[in-house]
């Protein structure tokens, strides 16, 4: 293929290609050149992020779904010949835009430790015991309201590194795909009342207290199986669509 | 883009990958944007690399992209569907191995109209994750053969400095091959977007 056999792209009437646009996220995520988060130092960009218009690519993304999970993949503690210690838990919500709608079908995959804090990773070498009945690693894809469920163990708190005596708060790591490129987003959900949130440079580097608390699930009797598992109830909000006059204009 | 309107729900914020990504997001085709028998198939490969000039052997380099159409199987595409919808899946993702290496396996991106009225040059869209970083970061990769579609290119001539703008263009390595190298910080920083 050569350069110009590419140029066919361009559709005859510009005009007409109105796209959607994405909320900002401006004051949301945390800034990427956190101090007192150790490894940003060499790792966090030190010149201005320029600004990328959103045109075609980053309106559409992968539509990721069914094709990349089994129904298995959703309870992390089965899988393995026998069961894992720990907590039970259920973790379920909703993935929705931020203008209010449900994010149906949309692939979310999530990582954790197990009970003792330990991650079944081989960099991972905090002397907690590995679980030989759990890895940790899980995926789903949200149905038609934009709903998820998972079945795991409540994951521990660990040491690392960052400073003397650090510890990180309990928390899932979560990762979405949402429709557009602009929706991506990887972050952690973390458990009510956890005595280390106040420590945790990672948890604090959101600069603003209520986005920090929307990272926190809420205890769910609801969700709560008697005799089985607690429930933790955590929606996970994307980037939504602004106002525009996209949609009646479509024909 | 600011909006003034009232928004029903806050987002939910960012935080790291960390160190452990590896046990929830290789996929053993994640590199393969498509099969790599697929004619045409073309390598993109490169290191993501700190402020020290060290690889970062724990990030995850995603790309998103068109077809060579300069199409997307997507439906908020107004054009409609991509021609040719199948084994192309317009998604790579690669997490790098000890020396801070990725790799994607895909097809030459089209050009793309913008709603301005000009046109983008062929681009793949990049986010990579990496303990380190508490949010993404976005850059573009732009072909090096390319030099009259770059030239009129709106992203690219949005950055008036030529060696930070040189970081978005892949260098042809030949046979197919392009490299991409990805530095986080310092010397040769790659232009990272905010989209």
């Amino acid at each position: 293929m050569t350069a110009n056999d590419q140029r066919d792209a361009r559709v005859s009437s510009h005009s007409e290609l109105v796209l959607p646009q994405y909320e900002s996220a401006a004051g949301v995520h945390p800034p990427l050149d956190a101090s007192a988060y150790q490894s940003s130092r060499l790792r966090a960009p030190a010149r201005p992020l320029m600004p990328l218009p959103q045109r075609l690519t980053e309106i559409t993304g992968p539509l990721l779904g069914p094709e990349r999970v089994t129904a298995q993949d959703a309870d992390l503690t089965v899988g393995h010949t026998g069961e894992p210690l720990g907590e039970r838990i259920i973790v379920s919500g909703r993935v929705l835009d931020s203008d209010g709608r449900p994010v149906p079908d949309t692939l979310i995959e999530i990582w954790q430790a197990n009970a003792s804090g330990r991650y079944a990773h081989a960099v991972d070498d905090h002397p907690a015991p590995l679980d030989p009945n759990f890895t940790g690693e899980g995926r789903c894809v949200t149905d038609s309201l934009g709903r998820y469920q998972f079945v795991t163990i409540k994951p521990g708190a660990y040491p690392w590194r960052n400073h003397y005596n650090a510890w990180r708060p309990a928390h899932i790591h979560f990762s979405l795909f949402g429709r557009a490129f602009t929706q991506r987003l990887i972050t952690q959900m973390y458990f009510p009342a956890d005595p280390l949130f106040a420590l945790d440079p990672i948890f604090n580097s959101i600069p603003d207290p209520q986005a920090r608390s929307r990272l926190i699930a809420t205890f769910d009797i609801e969700l709560t199986q008697p005799d089985w598992a607690l429930g933790y109830n955590w929606d996970i909000v994307l980037r939504g669509r602004t106002a525009t006059v996209f949609e009646t204009d479509e024909s | 883009m600011s909006h003034g309107g009232h928004m029903s729900q806050g987002i939910t914020p960012s935080q790291t990958v960390g160190p452990f990504l590896a046990i929830g997001l290789p996929w053993s085709d994640g590199p393969f944007v498509v099969p790599p028998d697929t004619p045409g198939s073309i390598v993109i490969e490169g290191r993501v690399l700190d402020g020290a000039g060290q690889p970062v052997p724990d990030a995850l380099v995603e790309t998103w992209q068109a077809d060579p159409d300069g199409r997307f199987d997507h439906p908020d595409d107004p054009r409609g569907p991509a021609a040719a919808p199948g084994r192309f899946r317009g998604f790579g993702r690669s997490a790098t191995d000890p020396d801070g290496n990725y790799r994607v396996v895909t097809l030459r991106p089209g050009a793309l109209p913008c709603p301005d009225g000009g046109t983008e040059a062929p681009h793949l869209d990049v986010s990579v994750f990496a303990r380190g970083l508490l949010d993404r970061v976005v850059t573009r990769i732009y072909f090096p053969d390319e030099a009259e579609a770059n030239a009129a290119d709106p992203v690219l001539a949005s950055i008036t400095d030529p060696v930070r703008k040189a970081t978005l263009i892949a260098a042809d390595e030949a046979g197919g091959r392009f490299g991409f190298d990805i530095r986080l910080q310092g010397d040769g920083e790659t232009v990272f977007f905010d989209v």
